[in-house]
């Protein structure tokens, strides 16, 4: 197994780092996933977690300007590991004006992440830094805990609000209850509402537009077809874990939208130039 | 005694109280004998900006009879700020350490230094630093095996041509605390000065320290000595709780040092210390006591460095004494102000 990636570009970097960044926000630990053209980054819904799920994917040739990969076999051309991303984030944050980094798998102590940054310094030398990031090599057997997920049935789809204004609206929601219904319909329109014995607030947004999913929207048994424009689908999550969703998020996503299972999951999707973002928010009873 | 420092030095003397913040609680004031100041001196000094602006000079005088030492801050527009501080006589303690016979000398602006430990997150306590022919590597201090496993390894390797001067003789790894380290550079880098560093082997004391015409800074730091298994030997200090001192201090951490200290090593001053008038107290070797201390804290976390409270800090004149300073005779103020601190300055 080997892996070495570099990147120059500046802004590349950056990026890269905010979307690190954005994945420690959201978990502890992850899975990474690497293939020749892709980087993943995978949390499996599990009873830990509390059935949160996580699919990150980025183009590697976004950021990186040399990326080189060799997987367990030809046949399974591909590297899964375990790692802390809020080490990696600290290990990038501090590197923003090196020349160039350097991400490599190596064998330290531990298998490790080492992020090597080649610094500006005052003499012919460059001052480099290394960052060794202690990882977990997942194995084979592991695999299918972490493949792409599929796109639920959902029973309604619609764009989401600025993400600022949800964080607002669910940060001060958080200090009344501990769950949070989301609701939808395909008329734009989605409310955030809370209830405790004391008080109840809603929080309504109108005009979202709600997105086609073109061929396998239609085709879909016709149960969207058919379906009122104006009936809510609803899902009550836990309202921290979409609040955790919504901190993270460092910058304005180019698409942002979510598709409701009703009382089943919450489906959140981001899409960035380079990255996209998936988030799934199981029901609670 | 009384002291008058004027104009820009106010800041300067305002910043280094800041940076021994960071390192202590106590302040230790020494001109011909020593004091302990508490944390209360910060504050006399609190806005280093608005220090800067109003304060024309600061007036410094020990009164014995009633245990007092009295800060004026001499202000724009007529105005005196005067801050009685109260004090606690205590025992003239000496660092031992001759940073002339190091075997390694660096020199360089702190704002080398400052640009590699940014690289370290702010929970890392302790960084290691290795020097060669030709370089100087700093990286963070893990503690055990379980921790080696989890944590992020930082390292940086700086080129001996990045230093204004470096003179390796021996090639030494030595382990210290970060967060004063820190510290001491806020300050150094204030003062503009060029910081040097001098190494010696692991267990005797790093120095770091600036130097001008009228300011002398020493910071004196506790290494990790090299013997790890030293806890197994039987100790001359079996508690992990210190018996009280024969003192009447009333700080726990200062009791707890105190004892430690092996009274049968502490040489005095060597004759190669300048002849300064220090300001600050110190301890003895803390080679000696980071043993003593390891055996009271076998229990507890393994190889930690000593307790943070043991670092000392030279601040001088480089002037010789003057006789006339200290007969200077000493305008008869009234105490205009009150001892209750005013948070907003008035400018």
């Amino acid at each position: 197994m080997k892996f070495r990636g570099k990147i120059i570009d500046v802004a590349c970097l950056n990026h890269f780092s905010r979307v690190i960044t954005t994945i420690s926000k959201l978990t502890k630990t992850c899975v990474m996933r690497l293939t020749p053209d892709n980087l993943f980054f995978v949390l499996s819904g599990k009873v830990t977690n509390g059935g949160v799920s996580m699919w990150c994917e980025l183009h590697q040739a976004n950021f990186f300007d040399e990326f080189q990969m060799e997987g367990v076999s030809s046949e399974f051309n591909e590297i899964c590991l375990e790692v802390t991303p809020e080490n990696l984030s600290r290990a990038l944050k501090t590197v923003q004006n090196a020349k160039s980094v350097k991400v490599k798998l190596t064998k330290k102590h531990c298998p490790c992440l080492t992020v090597a940054a080649e610094l500006p310094s005052l003499s012919s030398n460059s001052r480099v830094v290394t960052h060794d990031v202690p990882v977990e090599v997942v194995p084979r057997s592991l695999w299918h805990e972490f493949k792409e997920p599929s796109m639920p049935d959902f029973d309604v789809s619609i764009y989401l609000p600025p993400l600022k204004t949800m964080k607002n609206v669910v940060d001060r929601m958080k200090n009344l209850s501990n769950f949070l219904v989301m609701e939808a319909n395909l008329s734009g329109e989605m409310n955030l509402k809370i209830e405790t014995d004391l008080v109840s607030v809603t929080t309504h947004f109108k005009d979202l537009g709600n997105p086609s999913w073109g061929d396998a929207a239609s085709q879909d048994g016709g149960a969207s077809q058919s379906r009122d424009p104006e009936a809510m689908a609803e899902v009550r999550v836990d309202i921290r874990k979409l609040q955790q969703f919504l901190v993270g998020q460092q910058v304005n996503p180019s698409k942002a939208m979510c598709n409701i299972v009703h009382q089943s999951v919450v489906h959140l999707i981001l899409l960035h130039d380079d990255v996209s973002l998936q988030y799934f928010i199981p029901a609670v009873a | 005694m009384q002291c008058v420092v004027t104009g820009g030095n106010v800041k300067v003397l305002a910043k280094a109280i800041h940076s021994l913040s960071r390192i202590g609680d106590e302040l230790y004031v020494e001109p011909c004998f020593s004091l302990c100041v508490n944390q209360s001196v910060q504050t006399v000094f609190r806005s280093v900006a608005t220090l800067e602006k109003t304060v024309e000079k600061c007036h410094i005088e020990l009164d014995e009879a009633k245990d007092r030492l009295t800060f004026t801050l001499h202000c724009k527009h007529g105005l005196l700020k005067t801050h009685n501080l109260s004090y606690q006589d205590s025992e003239s303690l000496q660092a031992v350490f001759d940073k002339d016979s190091y075997a390694n000398v660096f020199r360089a602006h702190p704002r080398l230094l400052v640009d590699t430990v940014v690289h370290f997150p702010l929970s890392v306590e302790e960084v290691t630093v290795t020097v060669s022919d030709e370089r100087m590597w700093v990286r963070n201090h893990v503690e055990d095996e379980a921790e080696r496993s989890r944590a992020m390894l930082t390292e940086l390797c700086l080129a001996s041509d990045e230093f204004d001067h470096f003179a390796v003789k021996a090639h030494h790894s030595i382990t210290f605390c970060l967060k004063e380290l820190r510290g001491l550079l806020a300050f150094a880098e204030s003062t503009g000065l060029l910081l040097s560093m001098y190494l010696d082997e692991p267990g005797s004391p790093v120095v770091l320290s600036v130097t001008d015409s009228v300011l002398e800074g020493n910071f004196v730091l506790a290494t990790l000595s090299d013997d790890h298994n030293l806890c197994k030997n039987n100790n001359k200090g079996p508690d992990a709780e210190q018996p009280p001192p024969p003192d009447d201090f009333m700080n726990d951490d200062i009791d707890s040092y105190l004892i430690a200290m092996d009274t049968s090593v502490a040489p005095g001053p060597s004759a190669a210390n300048p002849p300064t008038t220090s300001l600050a107290a110190a301890r003895e070797t803390p080679s000696d006591r980071h043993r003593i201390r390891r055996h009271s804290e076998e229990e507890e976390d393994g190889d930690r460095l000593p307790n943070k409270k043991f670092r000392s800090i030279f601040f001088g004149s480089v002037l010789p004494p003057s006789p006339q300073t200290s007969m200077q005779p000493v305008p008869t103020q009234e105490v205009l102000a009150s001892n209750s601190e005013d948070e907003t300055e008035a400018d």
